[in-house]
């Protein structure tokens, strides 16, 4: 008896390995983003104007600075990876690529953790590099913003991870944005405790290993869970165009 | 068993019998709360250490414990429509959910009016507070993806998906007490142990707590009835309920 999957199939399968069409689905988001370098750009000037704005806002004075800065930061590093989750799908939604990842022979869930994680490395990355340039204007000391770096680094994936659900759930909305931010808000709210949480302790002088345990397991979390979900999300919305 | 499952899958089926039952619910519900209630604020000891202001106990805790459990319920009926597509968990999600909203706002509202007295404010963003409202928060995000989707299987689906990802706050919400030193009590009633208060005043309370469970089955059997009306009214039967009342 003949096992064997039908020849169509088997030659669908053997095209391009997972890992393959995963670093393809990846550098293609990377070189579309690089055409469009001003896109890059803008989240990482809105990072920077939000973070502007507390000073001149609320008070410019050292104490309260070095005191909120953290908080601060991660609070404007969370709204510009908010605004910056459109782009995850949209524009593959608007000329039908999203159609063809779906239709694909490798499992959709990974094909989306690439379209993440290029995400991140286009967003998230970069927020973090400048994060030690805005931590100095905001009267950290250099500890603190050792510890803010390192828990954005691993912050930032989490929340690329967690808005790419909503992202997929929000795909061709009416008030996308909006509908956005409310869906994913609540889910980054435990994340941007944690991660001020650990600045805090490192400020006061205490141990922040479990914080980073914890910010560990966090990401793990969203690492191994959220691209499924946003996988069913996105199959739900494409079924809705 | 199966056939059970089969049943419930069929709105028709389900709307003849909640009609029986639900009056049941109402009576019996109003019946335990009331009893609670006025057991609970006008007979039941005074609080040695919090006075009298303790009292709201008797609304706070049935509303903090419902919140959490229609969520719950929420979820599971989300695996439901994940799994199995059966329309009447999708019914009952989003008949559901202003309900869990609206119970959720008043266990935060009775729980900052218990707090003004106790703890000397009305708000403090302490471990358990917030993440009852982050529930609030996801009670709202689910009700406004499932308006904004017209497609009412999509709607469904994205709901559920949601609703999943949102229960990874319920454990938060359950444990914060015991895992961060925080203002708030631990929980009144546990499964395992005797209560930890008089049985004069954990009998009201345990009444209230039933008393309002059965009325929100009583009002999500009604909320349920409408909405079934509203989806299936191009089919024969509900023509027949409305034009001659049975089903």
């Amino acid at each position: 008896m003949n096992t064997e999957a039908p020849p169509e199939v088997r030659l669908a399968r053997n095209r391009v390995g997972v890992l393959a069409a995963m670093k393809g689905v990846f550098a293609r988001d990377i070189k579309l983003a690089f055409r469009q370098r001003q896109d890059l750009l803008n989240p990482l000037l809105f990072f920077v104007m939000v973070v502007t704005l507390f000073p001149l806002g609320v008070s410019p004075e050292i104490s309260f600075l070095s005191e909120a800065g953290a908080g601060i930061l991660w609070v404007a590093a969370l709204l510009s990876v908010l605004l910056s989750l459109d782009h995850l799908f949209r524009h593959d939604f608007d000329d039908g690529t999203l159609e063809q990842l779906v239709l694909q022979p490798q499992p959709l869930f990974l094909l989306i953790l690439a379209k993440t994680v290029a995400h991140w490395m286009l967003t998230g990355l970069p927020l973090v590099l400048l994060t030690p340039v805005l931590g100095v204007m905001v009267h950290l000391d250099g500890n603190s913003i050792g510890v803010l770096c390192l828990t954005l680094l691993i912050g930032t994936p989490v929340l690329s991870l967690i808005g790419a659900i909503g992202a997929a759930l929000t795909l061709g909305l009416r008030s996308a944005g909006v509908l956005l931010s409310l869906l994913v808000i609540p889910l980054y709210i435990p994340v941007l405790i944690f991660g001020t949480g650990t600045v805090a302790a490192a400020s006061d002088g205490a141990a922040v290993g479990a914080y980073m345990a914890l910010m560990g397991a966090f990401l793990m979390l969203a690492l191994t869970l959220a691209p499924f979900a946003a996988a069913a999300a996105l199959r739900i919305s494409l079924s809705n165009g | 068993m199966w056939q059970f499952f089969h049943k419930l899958g069929s709105p028709k089926w389900f709307f003849g019998i909640s009609t029986r039952f639900a009056p049941w619910f109402l009576t019996g519900g109003m019946l335990l709360l009331v009893t609670g209630a006025v057991w609970g604020l006008a007979f039941a000891p005074t609080d040695y250490l919090q006075g009298d202001s303790y009292r709201i106990i008797f609304i706070h805790v049935p509303t903090a414990m419902l919140a959490q459990s229609v969520y719950i319920m929420m979820a599971s009926a989300g695996v439901v429509t994940l799994v199995w597509r059966m329309k009447l968990a999708d019914v009952f999600v989003k008949a559901v959910a202003p309900v869990g909203l609206v119970i959720t706002f008043l266990a935060l509202f009775t729980g900052a009016v218990w707090g003004k007295p106790t703890w000397g404010t009305w708000w403090i963003w302490d471990a358990r507070l917030t993440s009852m409202l982050i529930l609030l928060f996801l009670y709202g995000g689910v009700i406004a993806l499932d308006r904004a989707i017209n497609d009412e299987k999509s709607a469904a689906r994205a709901v559920a998906v949601l609703t999943l990802v949102g229960v990874v706050n319920i454990p938060i919400i359950k444990y914060s007490v015991e895992w961060w030193n925080t203002l708030h009590q631990p929980a009144t009633f546990k499964l395992t142990e005797k209560p930890s208060m008089p049985a004069e005043m954990w009998v009201p309370l345990l009444l209230s707590v039933l008393g309002l469970y059965l009325i929100f089955g009583w009002l999500a059997c009604v909320r349920m009835q409408t909405e079934i009306l509203c989806r299936e009214q191009r089919s024969r039967w509900v023509k027949e309920f409305v034009t001659t009342g049975r089903v």
